[in-house]
């Protein structure tokens, strides 16, 4: 028979698993990531100085390879699920921190003023004026956290954390394509699909009056 | 700690040879796809599939058609590198003003002067970041090169974990750690060094 098929009547039910392992892995990191970095942005943007270090402090986590990584916490933190999204969580802050800080920071002088003009306080000014015109730049920053962090979530199956990584490694050990296929493409699947959905959802948060054709 | 410099030796060549031939792709074909604007959507989405694929799987794909070892993985390091350093180059080029441009054919310059004297320095910064973002990618994908039978620092990171040896994974770790937030500095300081002087911002 063949063997795509054979593959897929066996072994559908830990593709399901393991891709469902993935989906958590991801989207929990993310929004772990999202909900410190999003209101650190808005902290850190009235405050230059600050805002330099703990970018430069992010984009230096950044840098650190992903193995070398989950080496670190290893000792700490042992192997499983729990220390694969402490380190996503970390890698998922920098994009999303920078963009909400850059976001923020760019809403042009003249509205901020505009709205002082028309008695906004801080608070006001920040809902109201701020956040809406960021948006759209914070949903790229979810955007580009999201498709980097789906791909290395992969790596997270080397040290026991499950996801569709697992099949990609259990296929180089008995050197089959088609488990290894088994969870490339949905992991691929999965990072253009999060890809596609937020690069609408940016679009749809766009105020009307700045979007282009 | 011979053997640690020896790997990290290695493990920086293996990067370096990756993204020098992604250059060596990348860079003419930015150059072309500016001429070619409409070819540059296309091309750039094609790119783009390539690198949503995740770094494990390539390895993976890639041992599974060129075998195992370190050519294998300067293939893998290729792909990764591409985007970066290609999307730097059509953009960098792209923003030139075109003012400048018709200021220069103005003088009477042909496609290459204008390429050579006013584009590429122009854009050289933002081609330079686009290096600097494939050196410190193709550092990290390296480490699990290990992983198809590549040498470099991910061994003693890998044989670590596997056997629970702190001290190893620490002896492949840091210098990874750290070749790369080194890598990503002195990348990050030429590029500043490079910008032409009457572009420079004075203060930041």
């Amino acid at each position: 028979m063949n063997p795509l098929l054979e593959l897929l009547t066996r072994s559908w039910a830990d593709i399901l698993v393991a891709t469902w392992q993935h989906v958590y892995l991801s989207l929990g990191s993310v929004a772990l990531g999202a909900l410190v970095a999003v209101p650190l942005g808005i902290w850190l943007s009235s405050r230059q100085n600050i805002a330099r270090v703990v970018l430069s402090i992010a984009g230096t986590i950044q840098t650190i390879p992903s193995l070398a990584f989950f080496g670190f916490t290893l000792p700490v933190l042992g192997i499983g699920v729990l220390p694969a999204m402490v380190v996503l969580f970390l890698y998922s802050l920098l994009p999303i921190l920078r963009n909400t800080y850059t976001g923020i920071r760019e809403v042009p002088g003249e509205l901020i003023e505009a709205g002082r003009g028309m008695g906004m306080n801080d608070r006001q000014l920040l809902f109201m004026v701020k956040l809406p015109m960021a948006l759209p730049v914070i949903m790229a920053g979810l955007r580009i956290s999201s498709v980097y962090i789906i791909s290395w979530a992969t790596i997270a199956a080397l040290i026991g954390a499950g996801g569709l990584g697992d099949l990609i490694w259990g296929g180089m050990n008995v050197y089959d394509i088609w488990l290894i296929l088994a969870g490339t493409i949905p992991a691929a699947l999965l990072a253009l699909l999060a890809g596609f959905t937020l690069g609408r959802l940016e679009k749809a948060v766009t105020p009307r009056g700045l979007r282009s054709t | 700690m011979g053997q640690i410099l020896q790997l990290t030796l290695e493990h920086l060549w293996l990067s370096t040879a990756g993204v020098l031939v992604a250059g060596l792709v990348g860079v003419p074909l930015g150059i072309l796809l500016v001429r070619a604007r409409a070819l540059a959507g296309p091309v750039m989405s094609l790119v783009d599939v390539l690198q949503t694929i995740p770094s494990l799987a390539m390895l993976a794909l890639v041992m599974f058609f060129l075998g195992l070892g370190n050519n294998s993985l300067i293939a893998a390091l290729f792909v990764y590198a591409l985007l970066p350093i290609l999307r730097n180059t059509y953009t960098g080029l792209a923003g030139v003003s075109p003012d400048l441009l018709e200021a220069g054919k103005g003088m009477g310059m042909t496609g290459w002067q204008l390429l050579r004297q006013v584009q590429l320095p122009i854009a050289l910064p933002i081609i330079l970041a686009g290096f600097r973002v494939a050196m410190v990618t193709a550092i990290g994908i390296a480490t699990i090169g290990t992983l198809i039978g590549a040498g470099g620092l991910g061994e003693p990171i890998w044989r670590g974990i596997q056997l629970a040896n702190t001290l190893m994974i620490m002896t492949g770790a840091v210098p990874a750690a750290l070749l790369a937030i080194i890598t990503d500095v002195l990348l990050g300081g030429l590029e500043k060094a490079l910008v032409p002087r009457g572009l420079r911002a004075k203060n930041i």
